[in-house]
């Protein structure tokens, strides 16, 4: 299908003896803004450090834009050892760097804010923009590349104005309020140029109000950065209120999928929220 | 006052403070007696800079903490050596093991010599690069530490005999040919450095530093960039170790011992990881101090019949280690921080200053 | 090489080997629960030498006060650095505590410089361990044989310690998360203290059983001992005491065959060489535990 941007397929993710992420088979359509949600622990964030290559999966594969990017199997010590299904589906070893995922066109922020904190925010935005650079480090040092140095300035300013972060272009990204600080960290991955955007918990650490307008701001940038937003999130009034597609993962397993409105239905999902009794 | 004509101030006091320097250079070697501290100081100083600035390029800037400058210098300045020493001379410095027979004709002048010094250090640099960048903080700085002494014994062994005259070392390397020299190449090397930490690349290295993580999520190719600082870095510290051999006229193999590296760890400390500037300053102040000031430490000296305590060759050495522990311990941010020393940091201190006063004043 | 040889360099290698096991645990200890690479340990080795010059030249006191006297004053030396060098440094970045060694091990070697000057001093000889002994055809002395023996009577002491005592178990703790059981109420600096006091203890025996069979003592003496000690230590896995203990042993059997095939200019190298392969291909050593980076 032309239009599914990202697809995962039977990953698992096996820590020793410990399966994190177990046969998870997912995909994001353009566009769209899917939620993946679960209780603490459930392997959301180990799914997304699978997608963007900072794990390399035990059993899977993921593509992304109709192109296979990642795709590994069971083996070395792994091969005994493994606990998943899907064994011997998956022939081929592909584990790209989160850097080369990152150029294909997918960014991503991070659960506890991973700033430059020394540097300012126009700096993070700048060093988002240097992997797209076609100047080398000699032509860069001596200035001979000052056409493209200036160009990456004006679209980091261009991008900073959009999302509402101009005037604090020179402050140390560390000095920033906590919700301006996460604001950047979407800028920053913004800055990447992606067609998709990985959110971890966007709005943790955000007060009401400010989880709100969060809301809009995920909507106004996947609409004006023409985006497809996959994320993980805990805040259920923001993911009930965003999301086209969820899907629930519990121990590492999907344990259902669908729209919000048959989520919050879903008895499965209920149960892993808040726990089944013994005795039923 | 806005960003374009900021600038302009920028480049306008600069110049001046260019022209200051050279004024006190040109000063120094006219009107001062040849034997001046101050002479001393001032090239050591400079050498000393541009070591601790390659340094600081790689654990300030990048955040790779490495231990194998010493090492990178012994490289330049054997390099350097070895092809600078007149032909005519080399019999006299080979008496002992002869010398190769392809070396015994070859000579470069000293700026090819230079360029030689740094080109073999980065192309090591970059051979051992790809496999110790692999490692993580405190095993990279062993791994350079080592690799660092390798240099040194191999260098000083006898199957290099024929080559680096083994044990014995090297001497009548040119001196500089004038005064200026060693000044001029620094400054052109600095600058090339600050060029650099403002590129893009040089972002890129900072973002290393701040979070490798996050950098790496950015779409940077963590091994490269860490490869390119790397060599870069010991292209200059390979420059800087030939500016060491002019300026000692011989060496030997532990002239590139541990304790240089430990030294010019010190000065980027006490100057401010990830502070060009600061490296300057502190080079010219721990050299000044180190040289010049702090030596009555080591002579015993008497006042009538008294004798003063202490004062004995070798406790200039001590008291400068206690100066280095208490700015380690306690000034941990060094001379400069990350800050570098501009024209907008000095008008923001002097803002911050009558800001203060005004307040005082209400 | 006759067998004859052949075993005596096995006892020499096994004898350096077992003193460079006592400093690598000083290394591996520190580094374990501080993650601190001690760079300052390789020269309080080297000042216990000088203790050692200091009480039996100096002082003209008996060999064996002279060692409780050694031993003291070395662990009074490391406790002292950790007060004032380490401990201000708990909550500062890694790399400025580490800083803070490397400047520490240049104070050290300064100061040496000062006291003793910088001409090589000779060791005292403790009469009885420089006899020659000749024990099946191999002639040695008392020191190079009791040196392996000391080692793994102190090692095999030192593990009943940290396995079956409270403050063994608080070490374990402490090395295991920092953190989490100075919230179980466990005192960090006693156990810190002590760490240092152990480390020390055996970075003193090990210089006297070092120096012993060698001329004299400089002050950059601690220096290159230190450092393959340090490497010994992450070879067998920096943190774990068993490792470097195996670390020492390998390292000094290693460095004593090069000298016998006629490469003694190459040990060193190769030590370093040692330690760059055995971090590429398993980065913590061979008893290290895997640390990973939680994104």
């Amino acid at each position: 299908m032309s239009n599914k941007v990202l697809s995962v397929q039977d990953v698992t993710m096996q820590f020793g003896g410990v399966v994190a992420v177990n046969n998870l088979t997912l995909e994001v359509h353009k566009g769209e803004i899917v939620s993946l949600i679960g209780p603490n622990g459930a392997g959301k964030t180990t799914a997304f450090n699978v997608i963007t290559g900072v794990y390399s999966p035990t059993n899977g594969a993921v593509d992304f834009e109709g192109n296979n990017i990642i795709s590994n199997f069971p083996k070395g010590k792994m091969e005994k050892m493994y606990a998943g299904e899907n064994k011997g589906k998956y022939k081929k070893t592909l584990e790209p760097t989160p850097d080369k995922i990152t150029r294909l066109g997918i960014a991503r922020t991070f659960q506890n804010i991973r700033l430059f904190k020394e540097l300012t925010v126009l700096e993070n935005v700048l060093i988002a923009k240097h992997m797209r650079m076609k100047a080398n480090v000699f032509t860069d040092t001596f200035l001979l590349s000052w056409k493209e140095e200036k160009k990456m300035k004006e679209d980091s300013l261009k991008l900073l104005r959009i999302l509402d972060l101009y005037d604090l272009k020179d402050e140390k990204s560390s000095s920033l309020p906590y919700g301006k600080q996460r604001h950047l960290e979407i800028a920053r991955a913004l800055a990447t140029n992606p067609s998709l955007l990985l959110l971890d918990e966007p709005a943790a650490g955000l007060n009401p109000q400010e989880t709100d307008e969060l809301t809009e701001f995920i909507r106004r940038i996947r609409d004006q950065f023409n985006l497809t937003v996959f994320m993980i999130e805990h805040h259920m009034n923001l993911v009930m209120d965003i999301s086209d597609r969820i899907y629930v993962i519990d121990f590492g397993k999907m344990i259902a999928t669908g729209t919000p409105n048959e989520i919050q239905n879903n008895q499965k999902v209920i149960d892993a929220y808040l726990g089944v009794a013994d005795d039923e | 006052m806005t960003e374009k004509k900021k600038t302009q101030f920028n480049i306008l006091f600069s110049v001046i403070a260019l022209l200051v320097c050279a004024g006190i250079l040109f000063y120094v070697n006219n009107f001062t007696k040849p034997n001046f501290m101050l002479r001393t100081v001032l090239q050591l100083g400079a050498i000393y800079a541009l070591v601790a600035v390659s340094m600081n390029l790689l654990n300030g800037f990048t955040g790779l903490f490495s231990l194998g400058q010493a090492g990178f210098m012994a490289v330049g300045a054997y390099t350097f050596a070895i092809f600078t020493i007149p032909v005519q001379s080399r019999s006299g410095v080979y008496y002992l093991y002869g010398v190769a027979d392809w070396l015994s004709t070859m000579q470069v002048p000293i700026w090819v010599g230079l360029v030689l010094a740094g080109l073999v250090a980065a192309i090591l640099a970059a051979m051992i690069g790809a496999p110790v960048l692999r490692l993580k903080s405190d095993y990279f700085a062993i791994a350079t530490l080592g690799f660092a002494e390798i240099v040194r014994i191999i260098v000083g062994s006898t199957p290099m005999n024929k080559i680096t005259n083994g044990s014995l070392g090297l001497k009548l390397i040119p001196k500089f040919p004038n005064f200026y020299f060693p000044f001029i190449v620094v400054g052109i090397c600095i600058l090339i450095v600050t060029l650099l930490i403002r590129s893009s690349y040089g972002r890129a290295f900072k973002a290393i530093r701040e979070d490798e993580i996050a950098a790496e999520a950015m779409g940077i190719n963590l091994a490269k960039h860490k490869q390119l600082s790397f060599i870069i870095s010991s292209f200059f510290a390979g420059i800087s170790g030939a500016l060491m051999g002019m300026y000692l006229g011989a060496i030997t193999s532990t002239t590139f011992n541990i304790l240089l590296t430990y030294n010019i760890l010190l000065i980027v400390v006490i100057g401010g990881m990830g502070s060009i500037s600061g490296s300057i300053i502190s080079s010219f102040l721990v050299i000044a101090a180190r040289e010049w000031w702090l030596r009555f430490l080591d002579m015993e000296t008497y006042i009538g019949d008294f004798k003063v305590p202490l004062l004995k060759s070798g406790f200039r050495m001590v008291v400068f280690s206690v100066i280095l522990m208490i700015v380690v311990l306690f000034f941990r941010r060094g001379i400069m921080g990350m800050k570098e020393l501009n024209w907008n940091f000095i008008i923001n201190r002097l803002d911050k200053k009558k800001k203060a006063g005004g307040e005082g004043y209400e | 090489m006759t067998t004859n040889a052949f075993l005596q360099y096995c006892l020499t290698g096994i004898s350096i080997g077992g003193i460079y096991a006592l400093i690598a645990i000083g290394y591996t200890m520190v580094y374990g629960i501080l993650r601190l690479i001690n760079f300052a340990h390789g020269d309080i080795f080297m000042m216990a030498a000088y203790f050692m010059i200091f009480s039996m030249v100096n002082f003209a006191l008996p060999w064996y006060i002279a060692i409780i006297v050694v031993i003291t004053a070395t662990i009074a030396l490391g406790v002292i650095i950790e007060k004032l060098a380490y401990k201000p440094l708990r909550s500062a970045p890694r790399m400025s505590i580490m800083i803070s060694a490397i400047g520490v091990s240049y104070f050290l070697q300064n100061v040496a410089t000062y006291l003793f000057s910088a001409l090589p001093k000779p060791y005292p000889t403790i009469g009885f361990l420089t006899k020659t002994i000749t024990i099946g055809g191999i002639s040695t002395s008392v020191v190079t044989f009791i040196t392996p023996i000391l080692t793994l009577v102190f090692v095999f002491i030192l593990m009943q310690l940290i396995n079956h005592t409270k403050i063994g178990m608080a070490m374990r703790a402490v090395s295991k998360d920092f953190e989490t059981s100075q919230l179980m109420g466990i005192k960090i600096n006693r156990v810190i203290s002590f760490t240092f006091v152990i480390g020390c203890l055996l970075a003193a025996i090990g210089s006297i059983l070092y120096f012993t069979p060698r001329p004299s003592v400089y002050p950059l003496a601690g220096s290159l001992p230190g450092l393959k000690c340090f490497i010994a230590a992450v070879f067998g896995g920096i943190g774990s005491i068993p490792g470097a203990v195996l670390g020492g042993f390998i390292i000094g059997l290693s460095e004593t065959f090069i000298k016998a095939a006629g490469y003694s200019e190459f040990s060193d190298v190769f030590t370093f060489i040692l330690l760059i392969v055995i971090l590429l291909i398993k980065p913590t050593g061979l008893f290290g535990e895997k640390i990973t980076e939680k994104v």
